[in-house]
């Protein structure tokens, strides 16, 4: 019978394909919403990412999330550095501090000092220049993804306005530097350009403060456990120690928390799942109860229960795996196609595994209640249909 | 049919069918309808039994329990000497997909299948290989005239055409019962005397037994005998209804 079940499914083509595509779009709508929200959430913790080098992240423990200033003390670095298992340890600033480029322009952006001698810390990917180029009088790397805002406005005498670029003059915090090279960060959550220079540059460009070591990077020598290396060093500093996973993890849930994106697009991601699983569902049940009078013709035929609900299985199988593959091509496609505009799109391996999941069990579980009721046969709905 | 019964009769008898203060109620309180109020009803076998009566009479749920898809809540009911109401489900269903032959009144042909592919799901339950069946369907049609649409759907051929497809379709595979309800309701007196024709002079057997319920006086000669319900009840068998009816 697993033959004529396809051939029930299929053979009126017109229902079968609106079947299949209102299970591809419940399950765009699923995958879509779910791969936006983990993109967009997965955003927050980019630069801790990009900041590869590190095992451990050293920070005062109320530090809420990457941007956070909480600064520690200078000795902090020398205890780290003590402590058995610290293969190296380098210090970071960061920071937000105002640039002001040549025709007057002011921005608002985020400076990062890296250890001058060993340039741990850097960003990702140079785009002009190179790192070294740190090392040279007042240098600073720009960002090539902020162009945008790193722009002059009105543009210098005869010039008009173009766009920050390398050899430029700019004026942090009232210090001069030289724009040397330009990298390419991760897209992230926060939006303010970020320039990057050496650690004992930055303490010059930043204000004075008691305190200015924000970050202790740390990599853990081979072999030694991580969480003991952990243990040692907020027993040596009384900080926390983070890895890169658990510092992403408390930015995520601060920032996503403190800006109500949690609530107000888990809402709608919520809603979105709930209304793709319950469409898809409804569109099996309804499938199979328009065939319910040939199901139970064929029980009294001597159909037994076990061959209707193969039979439905398969037929749930097929429209429910070809709609939600088709879904969640679109949702791939679409998530490729807007890259570029911007879309937090991320697919996690879970979001496909999760979003199949629900619509094959809310498939099977809506074909299942249908075909249930010719279990009982009615003699009435058997001969009359 | 040309190929054999697979299974012979375990037991040979004279009745086809033997019912005995057969009773049957639905709902309870005040919403209770008492179908069967004690039915007694012998079918013999090679005979064509007629089941007429007034609307809500019980005549689908008597031959629901013939059929055995229906359970009654007394009586007995015996056919060709085996105790349909005493088997358990799944007994019953595979001896309903070896025994029974079902033609429904509005068909109930899978629209999506061909006429052959529709004719072979008796077969096919049974567990005869997809082409095999096809094949006897194939037969099948040709017995009830319509070896030329063997690769129609449904959809493409009149009524009277479907009811001859659901015909071959309870035949297939050779059952020693025959149910219908009402099979000549949705169609012309032509048609409607086509099938009973085929009824008649294909489906009938010397070990077969037929059980048509219907409302058409029309095709009361084709009846070997007429059995009158009412309410719940059978009141009265005519014997030769072809003498009495005839004109
Ligand atoms: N599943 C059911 N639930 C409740 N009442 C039912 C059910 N099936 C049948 N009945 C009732 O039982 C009585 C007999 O029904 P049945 O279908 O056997 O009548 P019938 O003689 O076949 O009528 P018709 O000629 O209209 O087909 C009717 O009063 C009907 O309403
Ligand atoms: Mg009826």
């Amino acid at each position: 019978m697993n033959v004529f079940a396809l051939k029930m499914l299929v053979g009126d083509r017109l229902k079968y394909l609106g079947l299949v595509i209102g299970i591809a779009f419940a399950s765009l709508l699923i995958t879509q919403q779910a791969s936006i929200f983990y993109g967009y959430s997965h955003r927050i913790g980019a630069w801790i990412r990009d900041t590869s080098q590190a095992d451990l992240w050293v920070m005062d423990e109320q530090t809420e999330y990457t941007e956070d200033r909480k600064p520690l003390t200078d000795t902090t670095l020398q205890r780290v550095r003590s402590i058995d298992g610290v293969a190296w340890a380098v210090p970071m600033w960061k920071g937000y501090l105002r640039i002001r480029l040549a025709d007057g322009t002011r921005v608002q952006a985020r400076l990062v000092g890296i250890d001058d001698a060993t340039l741990l810390g850097a960003p990702p990917q140079m785009v002009e220049g190179s790192l070294a180029d740190l090392h040279r009088d007042r240098s600073v790397l720009i960002d090539v993804d902020s162009l945008a805002d790193l722009r002059l406005r009105h543009g210098l005498p005869g010039e008009g306005p173009r766009a920050v670029k390398v050899g430029d003059h700019i004026d942090v915090n009232d210090h001069e530097a030289i724009v040397v090279g330009s990298f390419r960060r991760t897209a992230e959550f926060f939006w303010d350009p970020v320039l990057y220079t050496t650690y004992s540059r930055a303490l010059t460009m930043a204000p004075p403060e008691r305190r200015q070591l924000t970050f202790v990077l740390v990599k853990v020598k081979e072999g030694v456990a991580m969480a003991d290396v952990q243990r040692a060093i907020t027993a040596a500093t009384g900080h926390a120690a983070l890895t890169g996973a658990e510092f992403e993890a408390t930015s995520e849930k601060y920032v996503l928390a403190k800006t109500g994106i949690l609530v107000n697009f888990g809402i709608t991601i919520v809603l979105g799942f709930v209304i793709g699983v319950l469409v898809a569902g409804q569109l099996l049940y309804n499938f199979v109860v328009e065939n319910l009078r040939y199901y139970a013709a064929m029980k009294a035929m001597g159909a037994t229960n076990g061959t209707l609900v193969r039979m439905v299985l398969i037929q749930v199988a097929v429209a429910a795996g070809l709609g939600f593959g088709i879904g969640l091509g679109g949702a791939a496609i679409s998530g490729v196609a807007m890259a570029h505009g911007g879309l937090a799109f991320e697919m996690d391996w879970r979001i496909p595994l999760l979003g199949a999941a629900a619509i094959l069990v809310v498939c099977v579980i809506a074909a299942l209640i249908s075909i249930t009721r010719v279990f009982r046969l009615e003699p009435a709905v058997v001969f009359k249909g | 049919m040309r190929t054999p019964t697979p299974t012979p009769p375990a037991l040979p008898t004279q009745f086809a069918v033997q019912c005995r203060d057969l009773t049957k109620s639905f709902g309870t309180g005040a919403n209770r309808v008492q179908a069967l109020r004690g039915v007694d009803l012998e079918v013999a076998t090679g005979e064509l039994l007629m089941l007429v009566g007034p609307s809500g009479c019980g005549k689908t749920t008597l031959l629901s329990v013939l059929a055995g898809t229906l359970d009654s809540d007394g009586g007995t009911c015996r056919v060709f000497g085996e105790d349909v109401q005493g088997m358990r489900d799944g007994e019953r269903t595979r001896w309903r997909a070896r025994s029974i032959g079902f033609v429904f009144q509005a068909y109930n042909l899978i629209p999506t299948l061909s006429a052959a592919e529709n004719v072979a799901i008796p077969c096919v339950l049974q567990g005869m290989p997809r082409r095999a069946a096809i094949e006897r369907g194939k037969q099948a049609l040709a017995d009830v005239g319509l070896a030329d649409r063997v690769d129609a759907r449904p959809a493409q051929l009149s009524g009277g055409q479907q009811q001859r497809i659901a015909i071959a379709r309870a035949l297939v595979h050779e059952p020693r019962l025959v149910v219908c309800d009402e099979p000549t309701a949705a169609l012309d007196h032509d048609n409607g005397k086509r099938v009973m024709d085929l009824l008649r002079n294909v489906a009938a057997r010397a070990d077969r037994a037929l059980v048509v319920v219907t409302h058409d006086s029309r095709i009361f000669p084709f009846a070997d005998r007429i059995a009158h319900m009412d309410d719940g009840r059978i009141v009265r068998i005519v014997d030769d209804p072809a003498a009495s009816t005839a004109h």
